[in-house]
């Protein structure tokens, strides 16, 4: 849903992707969601609910986790966000390389937004308690795994990671082009 | 020698690119001048349609609409009977059936225009429950509101009840429950009369849609295309449904001259969509002096909805399963599938199973309970020995030792100790805790003669660099698939797991390897991926290519000369009913499966009694279930299907209103998330299985049936107070404390 009344006139948003500046025509109320997949191309951004509930769409913005079907875009003029398709630099980022290992990801719809509310929550608590893991993983849904392995993966990932590894996607997502 | 790759947690084939959120779902594809597609659905539980106005305010002119008029081969769901249309024509059965379906360029139009669709209706009189539908007041379906029904007999029920010590009665009952796959129903269509037609989309079985799409187009089956994308979970939720959405893209298709991508949000995937059936299992049971079991009866109903789809076979299993892994001298199952004015219900993981297990497993700590004995030790006493028969007779071949499994359960957990020190504990504390155990089996593979009439074909290629394809119509939706079935081939072939991958699950590309269902992945693909492996293997070798037990580089050599010498290298497998299991389908009679997977679990749980809630604070899930391929994979599938069923125990309640679902949203129907479950410990015991590869057997369902009968058994230990139906939610428990039960006295005799 674009959330506009009919009629509503579009306007430019510039905002930084994954590092890069991008600037869109797009009704100020469209959806973050909708502008990421359908005007930029990163269909990596799930849908699962569309109400919040279920973290699929999870992205970081200015470096916190939001689900970005709740962030209209005008909100993001001038913010910085950071996608799936930007984790992986040279590699596969240590939490994708954990989720990978210890069997983080089944059918794969909630990964990216778990991969996402991971790096954040490794980002917080670099060496997680299981409470913490718990409670940062609280906003997304997964139907498959039963979360024992996204537990696994996270714990992993606190193991190899380095807190610099980890910092980075903060430092990216503050580049400009 | 021992397996190399079997039994390795290799990495998941397309692993990658679901962690680097690569992986193309449908929605993540696009075609040019794609139309988006709407369907407008019915508004009342039943009626005579009288009539289709398009409101104000839409440029209709832009629109595709598509009504059963434009429908140019047969308007029905091909599946088991013939008995749901595509598109209502003239009169609607339950709420949310399709009457029409729309398709325009901008997705954001179609929620107004589906609003603006108004549709008159002429009301029927329309049931919602089993009860209403056994009663007959309206007949809704058929002559006698009934799908189907079967009785299992073993022995002589009637003779027993003269010698029976005790003689416990009880009635169980379990809910809807949504399989809430995160990725929602989605197609995308693309029609031409000279081409024939091509569904792109997220499902488990591309060969049902396949067939239901012929008899909507009436094209014949070269004409007919699918192909799955990654498909975002399923949980049986994509077994049937995406024939239905399929055929409406198609139909949008053919009419605009477009594709057309059809996409559910969350609210009409949870309405629209299908659920576990809705279930009641009676007993009555005869138990001796000793605390055996001489017999018993069971009386199973499912609600169907209002259309046939797959509910006589979930009642098959769900009839099967009743008597669980006992000894029953004498049973008799009978067991009906019921018609009512709600949305079909369908496949979900466990299949009938979880539903009548937990009728018996509450049952049988009933029985424990009224007779003096522990949870534990009733079942001792009554446990399947190798030897003795399930309630079709079907004599247990297989060196399983059901009692070891119940010892080692209780070990792992804890649960003397524990049982024990709860008792003191609740004295002095509003929280009070209990244990449960859960005693149960699973059949692998279709059931009886299903797998004969599937009859299905596997084929493995190699290509002239010596890399390997498997071709099966066998799905990936998260539970390893590919994996598994690449782990086979390569292990089979002498070759790395990386030099084979799975052939693109197209039906133009694969053969008919049945549906991705039933438990039936492992033990009977992984079974004719085997067999066509060795077939090739053989091929290579009585050309004289290769001599027996060569090297992955002489094998590539061998292949490279082959296919420049002969072309193609490929070699198939056919599904051969194994010669000494029998299944009379009359009686209900004989081997209804090849292997059963076996399992014990134990719950632990604390009931606020402040609050009424429930926490799960440890769980152990023990099973048997032959040979684990992958051991990570294995554990997941366990670890989600506790989860799932914790849900089904605790919290996933459909609420009804004359029919429709009125909670379609993940804000008021809950699941269980990170922090709602326990330390789940999967323990497994690995008997290798004669009809699967490498041993092993069917392991996807089980993990459903076991869960929310120990649950449910622990906060009674937890409360002493009767509970009998699922979900169990706070207001549920408080209620349980507000009438105090009468358990003991009405339903026990002498």
């Amino acid at each position: 849903m674009s959330g506009d009344a009919p009629g509503a006139s579009q306007r430019k948003v510039s905002f930084t992707v994954n590092g890069k500046l991008r600037r869109v025509l797009v009704y100020p109320m469209q959806r973050l969601i909708d502008v990421l997949r359908n005007e930029l191309g990163l269909t990596g951004t799930k849908e699962g609910c569309g109400e919040g509930e279920c973290g699929s769409c999870s992205v970081l913005l200015n470096g916190d986790l939001v689900n970005s079907c709740l962030i209209p875009i005008l909100q993001v003029e001038g913010a910085s966000v950071c996608t799936i398709e930007g984790v992986a630099k040279d590699g596969m980022h240590p939490v994708q390389q954990a989720f990978l290992q210890c069997g983080g990801a089944q059918c794969g719809i909630c990964t990216p937004g778990m991969i996402l509310a991971s790096i954040r929550l490794l980002q917080l608590h670099p060496n997680p308690s299981m409470e913490q893991i718990r409670e940062g993983l609280g906003g997304n849904l997964c139907r498959c795994t039963g979360y024992t392995r996204i537990f696994h993966a996270v714990q992993e990932a606190a193991k190899a990671g380095t807190a610099e590894e980890l910092q980075q996607l903060l430092v990216v997502a503050d580049d400009k082009p | 020698m021992s397996p190399r790759i079997v039994g390795v947690s290799v990495p998941r084939k397309e692993g990658i690119s679901k962690v680097t959120g690569q992986a193309k779902y449908v929605d993540d594809l696009s075609f040019p001048d794609m139309l988006y597609g709407a369907t407008v659905r019915s508004s009342i539980a039943r009626g005579k349609i009288t009539g289709v106005h398009l409101g104000g305010g839409i440029p209709w002119d832009e629109f595709t609409i598509v009504t059963a008029k434009d429908i140019p081969g047969k308007n029905v769901v091909s599946l088991i009977t013939e008995d749901q249309p595509f598109l209502a024509d003239g009169i609607v059965n339950h709420p949310e059936e399709p009457i029409l379906v729309l398709a325009h360029p901008d997705r954001h139009l179609l929620p107004l225009a589906v609003a603006a669709v108004q549709i008159g209706y002429e009301r029927l009189p329309s049931i919602h429950t089993i009860e209403e539908s056994e009663e007959q007041g309206e007949i809704v379906w058929g002559s006698d509101n009934t799908f189907k029904t079967y009785v299992i007999n073993k022995g002589d029920v009637d003779r027993i009840w003269k010698d029976a010590a005790w003689i416990v009665e009880g009635e169980y009952s379990t809910g809807a429950q949504e399989q809430l796959y995160i990725e929602n129903n989605g197609v995308i269509a693309q029609y031409s009369e000279t081409e024939g037609v091509t569904v792109w989309g997220s499902m488990q079985c591309p060969f049902y849609v396949h067939k239901a799409l012929m008899t909507l187009t009436g094209f014949p089956e070269d004409k007919v295309r699918v192909v799955q994308t990654e498909t975002g979970g399923a949980f049986g939720g994509k077994e049937e449904y995406p024939s239905m959405i399929s055929g409406h893209a198609v139909l949008l298709a053919r009419k605009s001259g477009r594709p057309v991508k059809i996409i559910y949000d969350r609210v009409e995937d949870m309405a629209a969509t299908t659920k576990r059936h809705p279930s009641r299992t009676r007993h009555r049971t005869a138990v001796d002096r000793n605390g055996k079991l001489l017999g018993g009866e069971i009386d199973f109903a499912i609600d169907g909805g209002a259309y046939c789809t797959l509910s006589p076979v979930v009642l098959s299993r769900g009839a099967i399963h009743a008597g669980g892994p006992y000894h029953w001298p004498n049973i008799r199952v009978r067991a009906k599938a019921f018609a009512t004015n709600t949305p079909p219900h369908g496949a979900f993981r466990g299949f009938g199973a979880p539903q009548s297990l937990f009728g018996l497993e509450c049952h049988m700590d009933k029985i424990a309970r009224t007779i003096g004995l522990s949870p534990d030790e009733f079942r001792r006493r009554n446990l399947l020995l190798q030897g003795q028969s399930t309630a079709t007779e079907q004599v247990i071949q297989e060196p399983i030792n059901l009692p070891h499994l119940l010892e080692r359960a209780l070990k792992l957990s804890d649960y003397h100790a524990k049982v024990q020190g709860f008792s003191v504990h609740n004295r002095s504390s509003h929280k009070k805790k209990g244990m449960g155990i859960a005693a149960f089996l699973h059949g692998s593979g279709f059931t009886g003669s299903g797998e004969r009439y599937l009859n299905s074909l596997v084929g493995v290629e190699a290509l002239v660099d010596g890399q390997v394809r498997v071709l099966a119509s066998s799905t990936e939706f998260g539970q390893g698939t590919n994996t598994i079935l690449c782990q086979i081939a390569a292990e089979t072939l002498g070759i790395e797991y990386d030099d084979v991958r799975m052939a693109p699950i197209d039906t133009r590309q694969v053969p008919n390897s049945g549906p991705t269902v039933a438990s039936r992945t492992a033990m009977i693909i992984g079974k004719l991926v085997q067999s066509a492996a060795l077939g090739l293997q053989h091929t290579l070798i009585a050309s004289g290519f290769l001599a027996s037990g060569e090297s992955r580089e002489e094998f590539q050599a061998a292949c490279k000369t082959y296919i420049e010498r002969f072309g193609k290298l490929q070699s198939f497998s056919r599904f051969e009913p194994p010669a000494n299991i029998f299944w009379d389908d009359e009686k209900y009679h004989g081997e209804a499966y090849p292997a059963f997977a076996w399992a014990v679990y134990v719950a632990e749980v604390t009931v606020d009694t402040n609050t009424y809630s429930v926490s799960v604070d440890d769980f152990v899930a023990l099973q048997e279930v032959g040979k684990v391929l992958h051991p990570y994979l294995a554990a997941g599938q366990i670890e989600g299907g506790v989860a799932q069923a914790i849900g089904y125990a605790l919290y996933e309640k459909v609420v009804w209103q004359d029919g429709r679902m009125v909670n379609s949203q993940m804000t008021n129907y809950i699941m269980p998330t990170s922090q709602d479950v326990p330390p789940i410990r999967v323990y497994f015991e690995e008997v290798p299985c004669p009809y699967g590869p490498y041993g092993a057997k069917g392991i996807g369902e089980l993990p459903m049936d076991g869960p929310a009968p120990a649950i449910v058994n622990a906060v009674i230990q937890a409360t002493g107070k009767s509970f009998h139906a699922i979900p169990l939610l706070p207001e549920d428990i408080l209620l349980g404390f507000v009438n105090e039960p009468s358990e003991t006295q009405a339903e026990v005799y002498r």
